[in-house]
This record gives structure tokens, C-alpha cells and sequence, in this order.
């Protein structure tokens, strides 16, 4: 079953068209990649499939319905979750919060019965909190669930926004560059985090400049630069094609074609 | 746990009171901090600023006043008549208010305040005027509610309340998308939060929360003016949240009580007893930079490491 077929989707900034007819289609279990050297699009394409940018043109569906242009939080509610390469953390809010935030979704809130306090509250709360350290553990920050988030250091906190992400259950995760800027252990840590999620079967779609973890994981690879479609395969059709190789050497320099290549 | 300090607080204070001079700065203390806790709610936890505030005061205070004299209603009905009131507004007004941001929120809701006062101000035949109008006392069955003495446990009873509802609030799903909203809207929209609705419920309530404070201020003082929704009354009353603590209700508490004792106290330096509390307020933020109540704790939370 496909939980995301994005059609012919085309974005203009100001002229300038970021995304020009990009197709994509992703299978429910997959872990779907999306590289491309800097400004070719993928981040565009995040923001499009999870409703913060509206496409000038074509459509989206998820999970077999018409979605275009909903806003974000409709999408979140049906469950399509994402983390953010520039982290978008509570930062006042202590880090099991943050995870508890997560399970937005899955709390029925009345006004009313938030203000009394009512026993159904209580009972909610109780389950929110464990499903939120639950999550949290699986990231290996159940140890820090009282700590202020914005008290953690930087490869935790990427850590704690994949965590909030996943507290929601989502039918699909979007994860836009989770290690950039993170060292090289703090990486590794992600990857971990990632392989663990990818072994639950969570669909996933994953923009990342680790080429090797990418090549790794992923059951497909699409290609964009400059804002069209370069291709999409499986990472080992991706990786002979010569119009990615030279997508990278021409735009990005030769390390990440190197990395590509082992 | 903090319900039942402040609890034991209201009904403890009383004991020191040497005068009812005192219980009389007791329930203007309790007044402004019901409408502090809730323009909190709206500021500290969800972080959205009004300048306006004291409008849905304002509106509060003439529902009492208006209602039994023109239309002979009970005054309790018309409190509640009121806050409903205030309420209707704030949801007329929020939605398209409630998209600005930072400054341009904050000039948005000056303007709604400054429109409600001049409405109080201009329609003299409902309202008196710039002059104002006297408050009929509350009644309820036949009994008569006045003297600071009964107003202090009414006032303080009605806080108590408020600032049980804010803490409940607070600690329910709707209370942490809001703080989640305060922190990253971008954030809390892609975790299903629909942010617009969020932010307009809790301007309603916090609305609703200065009507009731306004209604009560009327019927304590039996007397109101246009004063009550004017720009200064707003001003105080954020910066009654802001010297408290943004984001502690028990802030809320120790904020209106510093802004109302501190003119009283401060009244025996006569001329300059305004630019003395301008100091004070100035010395307080600048060495208690999160407000009162949370640099304390934050300075006792580093002692017992």
C-alpha cells in the first residue's frame, strides 16, 4: 500500500522555482531516502509534503487521501509526523514534556475537563507520561526526563526531536537531516536511534548527507538537483548512475561522491 | 501542593491584620491577581502579550454596574453576564488578532482596550461618563455583601479558585500545547496542535478571568470609572505578571500584591511616592531578571546542589 504519492508537485519562490513537477511515491514499511547536493530541493519537498508550504502545483495523498493543501496539524492528526533540521525544541519545557507533547495527538482534550481536573484527565496524563518515557528511553534519554530541554546538549536534543516525533505513533516520519551538525559520536548515536526505528518498521523518509548510512538503510533513493528529479532506484542503481556522480562532483565536490562509492 | 499554601495563606493572613484598613488592601490584592493569573495564562505559559487587558476589566466592572441599574438585574447575574461578555468579545476579536505576533500583537490588543475605554468614556447615558457611575452593592437572598472584612474571604475564596483552575490548566494537554506553542509554533502545528484554536481559548478564558476581577473591583469599591479600562490599569497589570514571574501563577500572587501594597506603603514620601515605585519596580527586574517568584526558586534550586 502507498501511505505517500506526491504528484507532479512544483513550488516558486519569488520566481525562482524551488521544486519543478517532482513525483514521488513511498510504500508503507520503507525507509525512503532523499539526497541531493545543497539547495536542490529536499527540504522544499519536507515542507510541501507536511503542509507548511502550499504547491503552486500537483497533489499530494496520504494514506489514500487527498491532502493537498491541508495545514500541518491536520496532517500531524492523521499521522504524518517530522523532525526539523534547525531543532524546533520546547526549550522551557522539561524533556519528557516535550516527548509528552508528542502524544498531542492521541489525547482527547476538553476545555472543561482540563480547567476541573477531572479524574479521565488524571488518567490520561498518567498514560501520556509513560508512553512519553517509553519514547524517551528508546532515544536514550530516559534518565533525563526532568531536565529543562533546553539544558541538553546539541546531539540530544536532535535525539529528543526524533523521540517527540515518535511519541505521536506516527504512519509516517520524516526525519530532515537528524545528524546534521552533530559530531562524529553524537552521529553515531543518531544512526543508531534511526536503525532502531527503521527495525520497528516505521516508514520513513530521510533526508541525509551521510551517504553511508543512507546507502545502508534505505529501501529507495530519489535524487534531486536542482529542484527536478535526477532519479530514484534502490541505493545500488542510485550509486552507478553517473548523472548522480556527476550531480555531486559538479555541485557538492568529490568527498561526498567518494563516501558514496564505499 | 502550591494550591494549598497559597490556601493556607489566604485564610492565615487575616491574623496579622491589625486594621480593616488591611483586609481592604487584602481583597484589592486578590482582585488584581485573579485578573494577573489569568492575563498570565495568556502571557507566561502561552506567550501571547495584551496591552488591552484592562478592557475585558473594564467590561466586567459596568456589567455590574450597567445591568442592575438600567435593566434591575441581580449583580451576581450580570458578573457572570459579564465574563460571558467578555468572553464573546475576546473570541469575536481573537482569531484575527491572534495571527500578529510580538510587537504587532501587542499594539492590536492596546487598540481593543483604548476601543473599550472610549466606549465606556463616550457613552455617558449608559455609563456616566468620564465621571463614572456608583456600583449597587451585591445582594445575594436578601443578603447584603459589604465591608472589607466579607470581601476578603469572597475575594480570596474566588482566587483560590482561579488559581486552581489555572494550575489544572496547566498541567492538562491544552496547558502544555500552549507553552509547547509559546516555545515553537512551527513545532507544536507538526505535533497536531491546532495552534490558532489554542491560542484563542486561552484569551477567552484569560479574558473572562479580568471580567470576573473587574466585576468584583465595581462591587467591592461601589464605584467605577473608565479608569478601570484604560491604558495604565493594562500596563500595570502586565507588569504586575512580568515582576511576579512569567509562567508562575504564584507569581501572579506575589506581583499583585507588590504593586498594590507597595503605593500604599510608599505613600509617606508623599510627591515622590510614584518615582520611588518606578525605582523599586527598576531594581526588582533588574536583579530579579525572571521575576520575583521564579528567580527565587531557580536560587534555591542552585543552593541545594
Amino acid at each position: 500500500m502507498m501511505i505517500l504519492e506526491a504528484d507532479r508537485l512544483s513550488i516558486t519562490f519569488g520566481g525562482v522555482r524551488a521544486l519543478d513537477g517532482v513525483s514521488i511515491a513511498i510504500e508503507s514499511g520503507q525507509v525512503f531516502s532523499i539526497i541531493g547536493p545543497n539547495g536542490s530541493g529536499k527540504t522544499t519537498l519536507f515542507n510541501l509534503v507536511s503542509g507548511i508550504y502550499t504547491p503552486n502545483d500537483g497533489s499530494i495523498r496520504f494514506a489514500g487521501e487527498m491532502v493537498t493543501g491541508l495545514p500541518p496539524d491536520q496532517l500531524a492528526r492523521r499521522g504524518l509526523s517530522r523532525t526539523f533540521q534547525n531543532l524546533q525544541i520546547f526549550s522551557r519545557m522539561s524533556v519528557l514534556e516535550n516527548a509528552m507533547v508528542g502524544r498531542h495527538r492521541h489525547e482527547r482534550t476538553g476545555i472543561l475537563a482540563d480547567l476541573l481536573h477531572l479524574p479521565s484527565v488524571a488518567r490520561q496524563n498518567k498514560a501520556t507520561r509513560e508512553a512519553a518515557h517509553d519514547t524517551l528511553a528508546r532515544v536514550g534519554l530516559a534518565d533525563a526526563g526532568k531536565r529543562p530541554a533546553g539544558s541538553l546538549a546539541y546531539g540530544a536534543l536532535k535525539r529528543l526531536e526524533i523521540a517527540r516525533a515518535l511519541a505521536s505513533d506516527p504512519k509516517l516520519l520524516l526525519l530532515d537531516e537528524p545528524a546534521a551538525g552533530c559530531n562524529p559520536v553524537e552521529t553515531q548515536e543518531i544512526d543508531y536511534v534511526i536503525r532502531s526505528i527503521v527495525e520497528d518498521g516505521i516508514t520513513i523518509v530521510l533526508v541525509e548527507h551521510d551517504m553511508r548510512l543512507v546507502m545502508n538503510i534505505s529501501d529507495r533513493v530519489h535524487v534531486l538537483a536542482n529542484g527536478r528529479t535526477l532519479t530514484e532506484g534502490t541505493p545500488e542503481q542510485v550509486r552507478s548512475n553517473t548523472a548522480v556522480i556527476q550531480a555531486y562532483l559538479g555541485v557538492h565536490g568529490s568527498k561526498e561522491a567518494v563516501r558514496a562509492f564505499d | 501542593m502550591p494550591a494549598i499554601v497559597v490556601a493556607v495563606i489566604v485564610i492565615i493572613l487575616p491574623l496579622l491584620f491589625p486594621s480593616a484598613y488591611y483586609y481592604r488592601i487584602g481583597v484589592l490584592v486578590f482582585i488584581f491577581a485573579l485578573a494577573v493569573v489569568g492575563l498570565n495564562l495568556l502571557m507566561g505559559f502561552a506567550g501571547q502579550v495584551s496591552l488591552g487587558h484592562a478592557g475585558f476589566l473594564g467590561i466586567g466592572a459596568y456589567s455590574v454596574a450597567i445591568g442592575p441599574i438600567h435593566f434591575g438585574a441581580p449583580s451576581w447575574l450580570c458578573l457572570f453576564a459579564g465574563a460571558i461578555l467578555s468572553g464573546a468579545l475576546a473570541f469575536l476579536v481573537g482569531r484575527p488578532i491572534l495571527r500578529l505576533k510580538g510587537h504587532n500583537l501587542a499594539v492590536a490588543t492596546l487598540g481593543l482596550g483604548l476601543l473599550v475605554a472610549i466606549v465606556l468614556t463616550n457613552e455617558a447615558g449608559w455609563t456616566g461618563g468620564p465621571d463614572g457611575m456608583s456600583v449597587p452593592g451585591l445582594v445575594l437572598f436578601d443578603w447584603s455583601v459589604r465591608g472589607a472584612y466579607i470581601w476578603y474571604w469572597i475575594a480570596g475564596t474566588t482566587f483560590v479558585g482561579g488559581f486552581v483552575l489555572a494550575l489544572n490548566l496547566m498541567g492538562s494537554p491544552t496547558g502544555r500545547a500552549l507553552q509547547a506553542i509559546h516555545d515553537s509554533e512551527i513545532g507544536a502545528l507538526v505535533l497536531g496542535i491546532d495552534v490558532a484554536r489554542k491560542k484563542l481559548t486561552i484569551f477567552i478564558i484569560s479574558a473572562m478571568y479580568a471580567s470576573v476581577a473587574g466585576s468584583y473591583l465595581a462591587l467591592f469599591n461601589g464605584y467605577i470609572t473608565p479608569d478601570a479600562a484604560g491604558f495604565l490599569r493594562s500596563i500595570e497589570l502586565v507588569a504586575m505578571v512580568v515582576l511576579g514571574g512569567m509562567g508562575s501563577i504564584v507569581g501572579s500572587l506575589v506581583g499583585a500584591a507588590v504593586l498594590v501594597v507597595l503605593p500604599q506603603a510608599l505613600t509617606i514620601f508623599h510627591e515622590y511616592e510614584q518615582a520611588l515605585l518606578g525605582l523599586i519596580v527598576m531594581v526588582f527586574m533588574i536583579f530579579l531578571r525572571q521575576g520575583i517568584v521564579p528567580s527565587i526558586v531557580a536560587a534555591f534550586a542552585g543552593r541545594r546542589k
